[in-house]
């Protein structure tokens, strides 16, 4: 018999509970059936291309890094599913608030590679895009977007519009107070939010069990009372359909929180070394689950995907990057004096000396 | 015309506002029903409905950042804080978000916001209600800070910072509340921002504060009158971003300062104010500014708080020194 001293946590099945999604298994193998929708050769390539040109920008905005043309960076490496799935599942006029490793959602949504390079480069020119107006930036304190897609999704509820505040957030996110705010405040007024955890297995050094004794992050929906779902973040379908799925009903008034399991194969960011804390034998291990070459067994195998079509993509969308890059490199730098050109709407007197001051070189 | 208390002219300016303007909207703590701990929305929720003005959850991260969210979108959120030291939750959001959102998008998204709370002390408060921190927010980049001395003051200022397009810090003065009551018209003019407000002109000596410490200012100046010492008094009002022009031209006539403020000396704004004087008006002093502020301890419990803020005598005793320093 238990002592009354001795409360545990309930012991609750986390597969019973929050089963994880998933289509392919990792060797691109249908494993469950794909919903008809999804199993469409053009929406499949096009997630494919996705993923291929997100990995592609990614290796190269390391090597700049490493060649000392662009800032530190954050590279997504392996979550490729997750970041392009998010978008792929978005209606255009629904409001992305990323992280800081969710280039794949960005470019889904219209960001340009060179406006993502001049953000990384240290360029604030990165943040004004010019395709989807009203997404955040990305947020570099670590969840403290998840506050704004409180006041966005209530924005839309206010003006009756259809659209969904989409907040990618890491799994370290979700120890942070500001995570936990944000969902629950999303229940007590039935925001159209959507909250998808990215869950890596690591925040720099920490693993996922360094920031909770949950055995899932999906199940602290439960506590904010709204809906948690988990699904394989390195299955791109299963991450369209689970996340289009959770913006569907978050139109509805009923917000969501996703957990998308994946695992961060590179370093935190460029100034990171991940050997210091974690052993070569789990990431070898975790290449064989990576969402790429998952997809591209699954679309071999149905004749939908060939070594021309491969190469034809590869040689596109390098020549993209490439173009991209060359754009960037070409951009000419701000002036001096743009640091105080959108501080206020209209700089106050009060500062006017100090601009003159830079205009003048006198910093 | 209805004579009214500082916290009324608080409500009357959102009233005015919420009703000029649909895009603004009231969200905070025990902002519906109750009307604010201090009843400063009371009646919005009332005229407004729950939509515009919206009880939040416990959770001061979560209004200004859910503020920032709402400001993007073209709302103009006035959110209310319920004492200055539970704001801290809220600061990441301030400065790391409001403050800097429309240069981060170099001016593609913008925050005009109004982050309302009280400060300072007097009221025999519990602990942590009674602090006054304007310098803390004087110090990030991309916010104004604005601190009313009086009803009239407060409307005029908070309409103003309503319909700024730039997010707004709003301290009002827990001590002035209801310490006065003055003919406030209910005209929908704002005050201007950024700017000095000369409360008592004189020749002698420049005597510059803030918020409720006018009051104890003011009453100095009408001491030294007696004495034939002629006090200019000046409420900073706008403390970011500072009219240092309205100061300087005071201490260029006067010769002789003395700031009173009621946070802790250190780092107080006084220290911004002098080092201003020292930079641009070295020449037209006659004797060194002093400054008469709260001591640099941790703010007392309510039984000692008489203690902790400047009083007169202090500002008495500072004036006289520095007009008589030969």
């Amino acid at each position: 018999m238990r002592a009354e001293s001795d409360i545990s946590p309930p012991e609750l099945d986390p597969n019973r509970y929050w089963p994880v999604l998933r289509y392919l298994d990792k060797a691109g193998i249908a494993i469950a059936p794909i919903p008809q929708d999804l199993d469409d050769r053009d929406l499949l390539a096009s997630l494919y291309r996705a993923m291929v040109l997100t990995r592609t920008f990614d290796q190269k905005a390391v090597s700049l890094q490493r060649t000392g043309r662009l800032g530190t960076y954050a590279s997504s490496l392996g979550q490729e599913a997750v970041s392009v799935g998010v978008g792929a599942s978005m209606h255009k006029d629904d409001v992305l608030l990323p992280a800081f490793r969710d280039h794949g959602t960005m470019l889904w949504r219209g960001v340009t590679m060179v406006e993502i390079l001049q953000y990384w480069s240290g360029d604030e020119r990165g943040c004004d895009f010019a395709g989807p107006r009203e997404d955040f930036p990305v947020a570099i304190p670590v969840a403290s977007q998840a506050p704004h897609a409180v006041g966005v999704a209530m924005a839309f509820q206010l003006r009756k519009e259809p659209r969904v505040a989409v907040c990618i957030l890491g799994d370290g996110a979700t120890s942070k107070g500001d995570f936990y705010e944000a969902i629950n405040a999303c229940g007590v007024w039935n925001l159209p939010a959507v909250f998808v955890i990215n869950n890596n297995q690591w925040a720099i050094s920490e693993p996922t069990r360094m920031q909770t004794a949950a055995p899932t992050l999906a199940q602290k929906a439960v506590a904010a009372g709204i809906s948690g779902s988990r699904v394989d973040g390195n299955d791109v379908i299963a991450v369209h359909d689970a996340v289009s799925r959770a913006i569907d009903e978050a139109r509805q008034g009923r917000p969501q929180l996703v957990e998308a399991l994946t695992y961060r194969l590179g370093d935190h960011t460029t100034a990171d070394d991940a050997r210091r804390y974690r052993d070569d034998a789990e990431v070898s291990a975790r290449w064989q689950e990576e969402p790429i070459l998952r997809l591209r067994n699954y679309l071999v195998g149905r004749g939908w995907w060939t070594k021309a079509d491969e190469e034809a993509l590869i040689k596109e969308i390098r020549a993209q990057v490439d173009a991209a890059v060359e754009d960037y490199l070409a951009m000419p730098p701000q002036e001096p004096t743009a640091m105080f050109d959108h501080l206020y709407e209209t700089l106050p007197q009060a500062l006017s000396e100090q601009r003159r001051m830079v205009e003048d070189g006198d910093g | 015309m209805a004579e009214i208390t500082l916290v009324e002219a608080v409500a009357m300016a959102q009233a005015r506002a919420m009703q000029d303007d649909p895009s603004v909207l009231v969200l905070g703590e025990d902002v519906g029903k109750d009307g604010g701990v201090f009843r400063a929305t009371d009646g919005l929720l009332a005229r407004f409905g729950p939509e515009r003005v919206r009880d939040t959850p416990l959770a001061e991260g979560l209004i200004a950042g859910m503020s920032v969210g709402l400001a993007a979108q073209g709302f103009r959120p006035v959110a209310e804080i319920q004492f200055m030291g539970f704001v801290y939750p809220a600061v990441d959001q301030i400065v790391n978000h409001a403050s800097r959102l429309r240069n981060r998008t170099r001016g593609r998204l913008s925050c005009p916001m109004v982050l309302r709370m009280p400060t300072g002390t007097g009221i025999k408060a519990p602990e942590h209600h009674s602090e006054s921190m304007e310098a803390m927010f004087a110090h990030m980049p991309g916010l104004r800070v604005v601190i009313p001395s009086s009803p009239s003051k407060a409307y005029g200022l908070l309409l103003a910072a309503i319909r700024d397009p730039d997010p707004v810090i709003f301290l009002e003065p827990t001590r002035i509340y209801r310490a006065v009551r003055e003919e406030v018209e209910d005209d929908g003019e704002a005050a201007e921002l950024d700017r000095c407000f000369i409360l008592r002109e004189g020749t002698d000596i420049t005597l510059i504060t803030w918020g409720a410490m006018t009051r104890e200012t003011l009453a100095a100046a009408d001491t030294l009158a007696e004495d034939g010492i002629h006090a200019e008094v000046i409420d900073v009002a706008t403390i970011k971003p500072l009219d240092e022009e309205t100061i300087l031209r005071s201490v260029g006539k006067t010769g002789r300062c003395v700031i009173v403020h009621e946070a802790a000396l250190t780092g107080g704004f006084g220290g911004e104010i002098a080092a201003r004087l020292a930079d641009k008006g070295l020449l037209s002093l006659t004797a060194p500014v002093r400054r008469v502020a709260g001591w640099d301890t941790v703010m007392p419990l309510p039984r000692m708080e008489d203690l902790y803020l400047p009083s007169v005598a202090r500002i008495l005793k500072a004036a006289r020194e520095t007009v008589n320093y030969q």
